[in-house]
């Protein structure tokens, strides 16, 4: 009998889930469970690795019941997960040290600013591609060591481990302390501000700066490629594969040419854009990151821009104000109104993010007159997340000089008709959606598919994508520059509203 | 106000006061509160309790608000919330059918697409989000006529427009096919929109079994039909296809 199933765990934010798929790409089953948020004081949020192993076995047990398979039906196994999540773990007992410390948690910025020294936050971005900031893991790590009691000693005496959870996962997935793969990949490791970016390597030197010993440190490995057996449920399986979700998206996508996109809106958007083997500087404020990696092969780059506000503005509409009473009514009142009637709505409840980068902006409604109503207004809160859409590609096409064609979507906004159309307005490119909602774990599934032969190559993975649904651009030139300035005003007006930047409360 | 009904304007009183404050009030805090008499306020709450807009409670025999209210209240289903909900399903029920996908709701005596999934194929095609096909000759339409009597009512008595030789446009003729509809649980319609046209579709109910749209499945009739039916396992996908987005809109607040 032959396996002809791919299994996917996608370690997430607020749950983990075991989604299975067949050649074609189409689910089979999906299995989920949410784990605990764990708040200790304000601006910080851990989980608890090990209830988090118990979840991520527990989704797989019960995704093979509901498909009535077992692990013989499947092929390989590959890992998708939140990113720069950040755990540390005995060798010898596989017990963690601490909760681990969630890629929004905020306690590193001071420590973040400290290691900037002289230099600021850019003070690594060559060799890594990214700034200074509190999301990634290597200030994390550092943290942990310095707070957590001995545990600096130990882990110089290489007691430690360190993990995304990726890496927490696979060394579980394939025996833990019974010769557990102490593998992470390359998308994950290019979010800890420890990896090089043109070697793939730890970069011993930045290690050194941040304070974090290469002993705690795993193998980095490629996205796609056996990293070893599975014990447990998924015994004698092949772990296949590793990608930081939104890279997996990526993938999922099948946005495997350069000048290829990818965006996914959820409480917020991630847009990645294919660079290919080229490593794109962002003079923009952007991320530089990797793409994935298969094999052997060349790795592929892409640069990143994440919009904070986008779904969670809507949200805000209905929590806040309360003039929807669930999310999808935003379009149905959105569709009582032929346009924004002037209003404008720049989200920038804590700053602008790219291409900006201004953190003494705050929000504001303007071009209000009388005669607007609470339905321009939800148009201005969709056309809100259009317009910053733009900015970042903008941004990517400014600092990549290649031209996007068109746009991949997925996550729950593609539902939002209105929206969806409202991009390709303001891009003037078409937009896309694609069958299977899933492309995070679709990604994850096609890299270790890939990896044991399952699927040959890329061209077959590309042919399982399908054009769910698409919006061409149908605004005229005049009426897209005219709104673009608008918004421009908008954003202007954003700025200084505070005023001195230390005022800030630091989480 | 003239031309008021005394009673009808003392039982939207009760329900504001039921509505308002305790919440819970017994008969003479009733009374008292709008000035009745007991045996009147008594009268009324327990025609208000017949028609479920009132409920008592069995130990203290106290008076709320009951769930008949809520219903009317939640009846109405935002279409993009249907859309929201059904998107798994449509893209499952396109994939495994090999066809276009549409949803549809009454609206303006027609069937409106919320909803609108492409066929598989990467060929060209254009989103119909927002257009309208007719109520009389599509297989949207016929389940909507079947099951939802406002939207029989809104066609009126015909002759409707023959868009094919084939289109229905007597109702005689559409009614026995409403019946057939509700007998099997599922509507065709084969070349009487466009020729060449066939489409199959199934009933989409919320919690409250209210019919609040359609969901259907269209393609050439060399695909969707076999000696000149709509092939069973397109029935079954579509139908499959309804239950479930129905199931999700019943398990959550609607």
């Amino acid at each position: 009998m032959t396996a002809s199933y791919i299994a996917a765990i996608d370690q997430g934010t607020t749950s983990s889930r075991c989604i299975l798929f067949g050649a074609d790409g189409r689910i089979v089953a999906v299995e989920q469970q949410e784990h605990a948020q764990i708040f200790p004081q304000p601006g910080w949020v851990e989980h608890d690795a090990a209830e988090i192993w118990t979840r991520v076995q527990a989704v797989v047990r019960g995704a093979l019941e509901k498909a009535g398979l077992t692990r013989e039906d499947i092929r390989a196994v590959g890992i998708t997960n939140q990113r720069e999540t950040t755990v540390l773990w005995d060798r010898h007992t596989g017990e963690p040290v601490h909760h681990a410390i969630v890629w929004q948690d905020t306690r590193t910025e001071a420590l973040c600013r400290e290691l900037g020294r002289n230099v600021g936050q850019d003070r690594f971005r060559r060799e890594t591609g990214l700034p200074l900031a509190s999301y990634f893991a290597g200030p994390k790590i550092r943290w942990l060591l310095d707070n957590v009691e001995g545990l600096r000693e130990r882990a110089e005496a290489g007691d430690i481990l360190f993990g995304t959870m990726d890496t927490w996962v696979i060394w579980n997935l394939t025996g833990g302390v019974d010769g557990g793969r102490h593998v992470t990949d390359v998308t994950n490791a290019s979010r800890t501000l420890l990896m090089n970016l043109h070697t793939l390597e730890w970069d011993e030197r930045i290690a050194e700066s941040i304070g974090v010993p290469m002993a705690v440190l795993p193998e980095i490995r490629s996205s796609a490629e056996v990293y070893g057996e599975a014990v447990g449920v998924l015994a004698g399986v092949p772990v296949a594969a590793a990608l930081g979700d939104q890279q997996a998206a990526l993938f999922g996508q099948t946005c495997f040419d350069v000048g290829e996109a990818k965006s996914t809106y959820g409480t917020g958007t991630f847009l990645l854009l294919n660079t290919g083997e080229r490593i794109v500087n962002s003079y923009h404020g952007l991320l530089t990151t990797v793409g994935y990696r298969i094999g052997d092969r060349p790795p592929v780059y892409a640069l990143e821009g994440s919009i904070a506000v986008t779904g969670s503005l809507v949200q805000w509409l209905r929590d806040q104000l309360g003039i929807i009473s669930t999310a999808a009514e935003i379009e149905t009142l959105a569709g009582t109104v032929e346009d924004n009637g002037g209003a404008y709505f720049v989200p920038a409840f804590s700053g602008l993010f790219a291409p900006y980068w201004r953190s003494d902006a705050r929000g504001v409604i303007t071009g209000l007159t009388r005669y607007v109503t609470k339905g321009h207004l939800a148009r201005a809160v969709l056309e809100a997340t259009a317009w910053q859409t733009r900015e970042v590609v903008d941004a990517m096409q400014k600092d990549s000089g290649v031209t996007l064609t068109a746009l991949k979507v997925d996550g729950g906004m593609t539902s939002n008709n209105l929206l969806m159309q409202n991009i390709a307005d303001v891009l003037d490119v078409p937009v896309e959606r694609p069958y299977v909602a899933e492309t995070t774990a679709l990604g994850a599934a096609y890299a270790a598919g890939l990896a044991v032969g399952f699927w040959d190559g890329l061209d077959t993975l590309r042919a399982n994508w399908h054009r769910a649904a698409e919006w061409t651009p149908r605004m005229d030139d005049a009426t897209r520059e005219r709104e673009h300035r608008n918004w421009l005003k908008a954003v202007e007006r954003t700025m200084g509203w505070i005023e001195q930047d230390d005022e800030q409360p630091q989480l | 106000m003239s031309g008021a009904i005394q009673s009808l304007s003392r039982a939207a009183a009760i329900l504001r006061l039921l509505a308002g404050g305790e919440r819970r009030l017994g008969l003479s805090e009733v009374a008292t509160g709008l000035g009745l008499a007991k045996g009147t306020a008594h009268g009324i709450l327990r025609t208000l309790q017949q028609e479920g807009f009132v409920e008592q409670d069995p130990d203290s025999g106290k008076y709320q608000l009951g769930a008949e209210l809520l219903r009317l209240g939640q009846s109405y289903l935002d279409v993009h919330e249907l859309r929201a909900r059904a998107l798994v399903w449509a893209d499952d029920l396109a994939r495994a059918a090999g066809e276009t996908v549409y949803l549809g709701v009454l609206h303006q005596r027609g069937v409106l697409v919320v909803h609108h999934v492409f066929r598989p194929d990467d060929s060209r095609q254009v989103l119909e989000v927002g257009s309208m096909q007719p109520l009389h000759a599509t297989a949207l339409g016929k389940v909507l006529l079947a099951y939802d009597p406002v939207a029989r009512g809104e066609l009126g008595d015909g002759p409707w427009e023959a868009f094919t030789p084939r289109t229905v446009t007597e109702p005689a003729a559409l009614d026995a096919q409403c019946a057939l509809v509700r007998e099997r649980g599922w509507a065709d319609a084969v070349e009487e929109t466009w020729e060449g046209v066939a489409s199959v579709a199934a009933l989409i109910q919320d919690r409250r079994r209210n019919p609040v749209g359609a969901v259907c499945v269209s393609g050439p009739v060399e695909t969707v039909c076999e000696g000149g039916a709509v092939r069973p396992s397109l029935v079954a996908s579509v139908r499959t296809a309804a239950r479930a987005i129905s199931r999700d809109l019943g398990a959550h607040r609607f």
